[in-house]
C-alpha cells in the first residue's frame, strides 16, 4: 500500500470508527425505538454527513442526478423503513468504495508520473569565464554550455562538444542497452549520463526538446477519447435518470393502486404487499443508479495502457488511437528503414574462378578505400580487417560508375557492368537481388560482390507475432525493384508487396487496401516518418518508427515508437488488444452485475446489500481489473 | 486557439464528463475535454471570448461540483 492522503486518512478513519459504532449498535439488545434511531443516526452522521450535504447543495443548484443525492435519498429512506443498519451499511460501503476509488486513481496517476519521470530538475549552465550554475532547463537559451556529469539527466537536446560516455536511453526508448556517444554526436534530453563527463553545447529550447515533446504527448493522450469511453460518457448520461425514473416508477405506481384499488381487484404480484415493501424496492433502484464505477473505469484503463506502452517506448497519441491499434486487420511497412535496415551490408561474393573470396573483397574494398559512398563503406565494414591504405594509388573515382585504382600495382576496377563493359571486360549476369560490385583485376573479370538492404534481425519475429495477434495481412511497399522486394517479403513472410512505388503511389495504394479492410478493421501504416507524411495521415493509425529526434515524424504520426524496431509494433498492438480486453470485461460485467441486480430489485429479490455490491464492489472490481492495464510484460 | 488548463479537487469521474458536455455546449467554444485521469480542461475557443468563455466553465464546474477550481 502506498502512502493515503491526508483527506484520505481521515476518511479512512471516519469509516473505521463508523463501522466500531454499527457493530456495537448491531450487538446491543433491543431497545425502544427512539434510542435505536438515535443509535445507528451516530455512525451515518459520522460517515455521510458530508454526503447528505452535498446533495443538499447541489439540490439547490439543480443537479438532481448527482451520486450524493441518490446515495442519501437512497439511505434516507432505509431509514423511514426502519431498516437501520442497512442505511448505515449502505452509507459505509459506499464511502468505502470513494476512498477506494479515489486511492487507486491517485496511484494511476501517481505510477504514470514515476514513469514520466524523465524530467529534468536542473541543468548545469557553464558561463564563458569556467563558472558553472545550476539554472532550470527552461531558462538555458539555444546555444549555451552545459556540463552533464555521470549519472545525471540531460536536461536539453544538444551536440557534444567535450567528452565521451554511455548513455542510458531506456527512459525514452525502453531500450536497455547503452548508447556510446563522442564529439560532435547529438545527444538527446531525458538520457541518464553514465560514466563520462560530458560538454554539451544546447541545440533546442527546453520546451521543443525531445523530454518536453514526450511529456506533452503522453499527458494530452487521454483528450482524445476512444469510442469505449464515448460511448460509456454518453449512456451514463441516460442511465442514470432512467433507472432513477424506474425507481419512482416502482415505488408510486404500486402504492396508487394499493391504495386505490380495491383489495380484489389487484393484480397477483400486488396481491399481500405493503406500500414500504415497494419503497425498498425503489431504494434499491437507487443505490444501482450511480453511474461512477463505469464511467471511471474505462478512461482509467487507457491511460494505464498508453502510460504503459510509454515505458515500452511508444509513444501512443491518444486513446482512441490505441483503440484502433487492437482492431489492426492490415499492417502495411514500408520496407526501406523499417523492415530493413536502409544500410547495405554484403550478402554474398561470387568471385570468378581462380579467385578467392576473401581476396575478391579485400581487392574492391582497397579500390573503394578513399571513397565515402555507402557502398564504399559497407565493403569496408565486411572485411575481417581494415585494409591497408599503402597498397593503394592513383584512385580515381567516377561518380555513379564506380572506382578506379592500383592495388599493389595492379589496375583494378570496382564497380557497375557499365564500368567493367566499357573497358572491353566482359561481365556474367546474377540472379541475386541488391546492388552488384563488379570487380576486374589486371584487365580480368575477378567476380562480384551483391550488396543488399538486411531485415532488421526482429523484422521476422515481429510479423510473426502481429499475426499471431490476429493481423490478417502485412503487406510491403517500397520503392525498390521487384526482385529486391520479392526476396525481402519471401524472408520475412509477408503477405504481399508492391514495388517500384514513387512516393505519390503509396498513398494509392494504402487507399487501395484501406477499401479492402472491413469495416470494423483498421489499417496501420508503419514507416519512418520522415518522407510518408501524407501516408501517415491517410491510414487509420498512422506509426512512424526510430522517431528519436525527429520532430517531423513525431508531428505527422498518431503512434510513435522511440526506436527503430519493429517488434515494438507487436508490442503495441499487444498492449492495445489488452488494454481494450480489460475495457471490455469491465463494461459487460458492470452492466450485467447491475442489470442483473435490477431485474431482481424489481421482483422484490434483491436486498439493499445485494445493492451496495452491485454499485462499489462493482466498482471496486472494475478499477482493479482497469489498474491492470498498466502493467506491462516485457517490452 | 486551444488552451489547456490545469483543475483542482475533480473528485468524479461522471462529474468531468458532465462538465465536458455543458462547456461544449457554451456559445464560441470549438470543442473541449475534461479529462479526469490527468485533471485537465482543454478548450478550443475563439480568441476575443476566451476569458468570458473561462468564467463561464467555471461557473459549470462549481455547480457540478461545488469544490472544483479551473486554475489559470
Amino acid at each position: 500500500m502506498g502512502a493515503l492522503t491526508r483527506s484520505q486518512r481521515r476518511d479512512l478513519a471516519r469509516i473505521l470508527a463508523a463501522a466500531a459504532l454499527l457493530a456495537l449498535a448491531k450487538l446491543l439488545p433491543p431497545l425502544s425505538r427512539l434510542l435505536e434511531v438515535l443509535l445507528y443516526l451516530v455512525p451515518y452522521a459520522l460517515v455521510g454527513w458530508d454526503v447528505v450535504w452535498r446533495a443538499l447543495r447541489n439540490l439547490i443548484r439543480g443537479q438532481v442526478f448527482d451520486e450524493n443525492f441518490l446515495m442519501a435519498l437512497a439511505t434516507v429512506g432505509a431509514f423511514f423503513t426502519t431498516e437501520y443498519a442497512e442505511a448505515v451499511f449502505v452509507m459505509l460501503f459506499y464511502q468505502v468504495g470513494e476512498l477506494f476509488q479515489s486511492y487507486a486513481v491517485g496511484r494511476s496517476r501517481q505510477s504514470i508520473a514515476d514513469l514520466m519521470d524523465i524530467c529534468p530538475q536542473w541543468a548545469n549552465l557553464e558561463e564563458p569565464d569556467g563558472t558553472v550554475t545550476q539554472t532550470d532547463p527552461e531558462e538555458v537559451p539555444v546555444g549555451a554550455r552545459i556540463v552533464v556529469k555521470p549519472g545525471e539527466r540531460v536536461p536539453l537536446d544538444g551536440t557534444v562538444e567535450e567528452g565521451t560516455s554511455t548513455l542510458d536511453t531506456a527512459a525514452l526508448t525502453g531500450e536497455s542497452l547503452p548508447r556510446a556517444v563522442g564529439v560532435g554526436d547529438s545527444v538527446l534530453s531525458g538520457c541518464v549520463n553514465q560514466s563520462g563527463l560530458l560538454r554539451l553545447r544546447v541545440t533546442k529550447p527546453y520546451e521543443e526538446s525531445t523530454v518536453a515533446r514526450i511529456l506533452e504527448l503522453v499527458e494530452n493522450a487521454s483528450e482524445k477519447k476512444s469510442r469505449s469511453e464515448q460511448f460509456i460518457t454518453r449512456f451514463a448520461r441516460y442511465y442514470t435518470p432512467c433507472v432513477v425514473l424506474a425507481a419512482l416508477a416502482l415505488f408510486l405506481l404500486p402504492t396508487l393502486a394499493l391504495a386505490l384499488l380495491p383489495q380484489t381487484a389487484l393484480p397477483s404480484f400486488l396481491a399481500g404487499t405493503v406500500w414500504s415493501q415497494w419503497l425498498h424496492r425503489a431504494l434499491v433502484f437507487l443505490v444501482i443508479s450511480c453511474p461512477c464505477a463505469l464511467v471511471i473505469s474505462v478512461p482509467l484503463s487507457f491511460f494505464g495502457g498508453v502510460g504503459g506502452a510509454s515505458r515500452c517506448g511508444i509513444l501512443v497519441k491518444g486513446s482512441n488511437y490505441l483503440e484502433a491499434l487492437a482492431a489492426a486487420e492490415t499492417v502495411v511497412f514500408d520496407k526501406t528503414g523499417t523492415l530493413t535496415q536502409g544500410t547495405f551490408g554484403v550478402s554474398a561474393v561470387h568471385p570468378a574462378e581462380g579467385m578467392e573470396p576473401g581476396h575478391l573483397l579485400e581487392y574492391a574494398a582497397l579500390a573503394e578505400r578513399w571513397s565515402d559512398h555507402p557502398i564504399s563503406q559497407s565493403l569496408r565494414a565486411a572485411c575481417p580487417q581494415e585494409p591497408d591504405a599503402g597498397r593503394v594509388t592513383d584512385a580515381r573515382e567516377q561518380a555513379g560508375y564506380g572506382v578506379e585504382a592500383l592495388v599493389d600495382g595492379k589496375p583494378v576496377l570496382a564497380g557497375s557492368r557499365r564500368l567493367l563493359e566499357g573497358r572491353g571486360i566482359s561481365v556474367p549476369t546474377c540472379d541475386l537481388p541488391g546492388t552488384l560490385v563488379h570487380v576486374s583485376v589486371d584487365g580480368s573479370y575477378a567476380g562480384h560482390i551483391v550488396l543488399s538492404d538486411r531485415p532488421k534481425p526482429d523484422a521476422k519475429g515481429a510479423i510473426a507475432r502481429l499475426k499471431t495477434l490476429g493481423v490478417r495481412k502485412v503487406v510491403m511497399l517500397t520503392g525498390d525493384t521487384g526482385e529486391t522486394a520479392a526476396a525481402v517479403a519471401g524472408e520475412l513472410d509477408v503477405d504481399k508487396y508492391h514495388a517500384q512505388l514513387l512516393p505519390g503511389d503509396k498513398v494509392d495504394r494504402v487507399e487501395k487496401l484501406l477499401a479492402q479492410t472491413s469495416p470494423k478493421g483498421k489499417l496501420v501504416f508503419v514507416g519512418d516518418g520522415i518522407n510518408d507524411a501524407p501516408v501517415l495521415t491517410r491510414a487509420d493509425v498512422g506509426v512512424a518508427m526510430g522517431a528519436l529526434g525527429s520532430d517531423a515524424a513525431i508531428e505527422a504520426a498518431d503512434v510513435v515508437l522511440m526506436d527503430d524496431k519493429p517488434s515494438k509494433l507487436a508490442v503495441a498492438v499487444a498492449i492495445a488488444r489488452k488494454t481494450v480486453r480489460i475495457v471490455r470485461q469491465n463494461i459487460v460485467f458492470a452492466l450485467g452485475v447491475k442489470g442483473v441486480v435490477l431485474v431482481l430489485g424489481a421482483f422484490g429479490a434483491a436486498s439493499m446489500w445485494a445493492a451496495v455490491f452491485a454499485d462499489v464492489g462493482v466498482a471496486v472490481i472494475a478499477i482493479l481489473n482497469a489498474m491492470r492495464a498498466l502493467r506491462v510484460e516485457q517490452c | 486557439m486551444k488552451k489547456r488548463f490545469a483543475m483542482e479537487n475533480l473528485d468524479c469521474a461522471n462529474c468531468a464528463a458532465k462538465m465536458e458536455a455543458a462547456i461544449q455546449k457554451l456559445p464560441g467554444v470549438n470543442s473541449a475535454t475534461v479529462s479526469f485521469m490527468t485533471q485537465k480542461l482543454t478548450i478550443d475557443a475563439e480568441e476575443g471570448r476566451l476569458e468570458e468563455i473561462l468564467d463561464q466553465a467555471a461557473a459549470i464546474c462549481r455547480k457540478v461540483e461545488p469544490h472544483c477550481v479551473i486554475k489559470r
